[in-house]
């Protein structure tokens, strides 16, 4: 058998996944990497976007999440994510329907919405779209 | 009949009573399992990051982060928890016992004590023995969110980052089980290795992207903030408990108290009925 790996992760909410699994892959800040048993250990800030747990060759799980922090020991891989979801829950019209007020709140200059806020949740909702479609892609 | 009015409307009022506390056991109950669920969702979260702050003490960084770095203390910082209402028995009252007795004990040894409060309750108990309290924050509810706290946590942690206090605790009721809460306290800051866990042995350090101040900074005010929202949901699932109990031991006194009420007028009524008869039987025997 393939070496393994524990890995946990963790949402403010709830936990969402733990067990073995061969590799994990995660969007870092610095960009996408991926974990193998033994990795050095790396703590890393996460942006939003897809966590992918490789368990065997044949069965990997996508997880979202929307930013945390990725601590690796040599045998055990824990994402904190702030908000962490499986992506076949993923809420497909909701999370268009986040993108399109997002967009309306930063296109009404009125001053009136926070435009950092606008800005985190329409990055957040497209990151959760382009999950869903790199999930399905893969499973046509 | 006028035999025993007072003790007839006195049995009427405590009956009232227990329909109160009875619907206050029942409403905590529902709520303690709401509030409970809560607790355990938001723990593997806190309990995570607790582990990863152990790792990286055991670490070897090449910058060494304030809140990793122990000082003398002068001045305490201390986040008390409480609940926003009364009635939940001695919850709030051993708390703040607990906390009197270690502010004594701080006092002793020449350290000052600065609070934050978190809870109606702390904030009225605080505020009247004349403690210097910094921050306060109240009303949170039945569901808290991250963001109430943050405002309050960060009055602390710039306090700590200033120097104006050396260390920084959490003080709240630990949930054991329905029947029992106990007080806890906690230190935050700095940032105490478990010595339970082993150590790994040898110079290691993590690698950090995308810098070790960033990450760390980041990191750190994560532990506080969610350890500090971990005391203040586990509070609150003692809270509704410990209302629970001592609305049901209100209910089982009412019941109590009214036995023995009925048993005084069964037997003045009673007499009152002999009277009479005694009463007629010795007219009717006169005549």
């Amino acid at each position: 058998m393939a070496m393994t790996i524990h890995v946990d992760i963790v949402s403010a909410e709830q936990e969402v996944f733990s067990g073995l699994a061969e590799m994990l892959f995660a969007p870092a800040e610095l960009g996408e990497v991926g974990i193998a048993p033994r990795h050095a250990p790396l703590i890393t800030k996460l942006k939003p976007g897809e966590v992918r747990v490789k368990i065997s060759d044949k069965e990997s799980q996508e997880f979202y999440v929307s930013g945390g922090m990725l601590e690796v020991q040599p045998h055990l891989v824990t994402v904190l994510a702030d908000t962490a979801i499986r992506a076949h829950d993923i809420d497909e019209a909701r999370a268009l329907q986040a993108k399109a007020r997002a967009e309306e709140m930063l296109n009404d200059k009125s001053g009136k919405y926070d435009y950092a806020l606008a800005q985190a949740e329409l990055v957040d909702a497209v990151k959760q779209l382009s999950t869903l479609d790199r999930l399905r892609k893969r499973g046509s | 009949m006028a035999v025993g009015k007072e003790i007839r409307s006195k049995i009427a009022s405590i009956k009232n009573t227990q329909k109160i506390t009875r619907a206050m056991e029942m409403v905590a109950a529902s709520k303690m399992r709401k509030t409970k669920d809560r607790m355990q969702a938001t723990r593997p979260y806190s309990k995570k990051i607790s582990q990863i702050i152990v790792h990286l003490s055991h670490a070897n960084p090449e910058y060494k982060h304030p809140f990793m770095i122990g000082r003398d203390v002068k001045r305490v910082g201390v986040i008390v928890i409480s609940s926003d209402r009364g009635l939940c028995g001695g919850l709030n009252a051993n708390l703040f016992r607990m906390m009197l007795n270690q502010i004594q004990q701080w006092h002793g040894r020449n350290i000052e004590v600065d609070i934050c409060t978190v809870g109606g309750k702390a904030a009225g108990f605080f505020n009247n023995i004349n403690a210097n309290v910094v921050a306060q924050v109240s009303k949170l509810g039945d569901s808290p969110h991250q963001m109430d706290i943050i405002g309050v946590i960060k009055v602390m942690l710039d306090a700590y980052t200033n120097g104006t206090i050396d260390q920084l605790y959490v003080v709240n009721n630990e949930f054991v089980n329905t029947m029992t809460q106990r007080p806890v306290m906690t230190q935050l800051l700095p940032v105490k290795a478990d010595s339970l866990e082993p150590k790994v042995s040898g110079h290691w350090d993590y690698l950090y992207e995308p810098g070790a101040k960033e990450v760390l900074d980041h990191l750190l005010q994560r532990f506080v903030e969610s350890i500090v929202y971990q005391g203040l949901v586990e509070n609150n699932a003692c809270e509704q408990a410990a209302r629970m109990v001592a609305m049901k031991s209100a209910s089982d006194n009412a019941s109590n108290i009214i036995k023995e009420l009925q048993l005084v007028y069964n037997k003045a009524r009673q007499a009152a009925i002999t009277q009479e008869i005694s009463e007629i039987v010795a007219g009717a025997a006169a005549v």
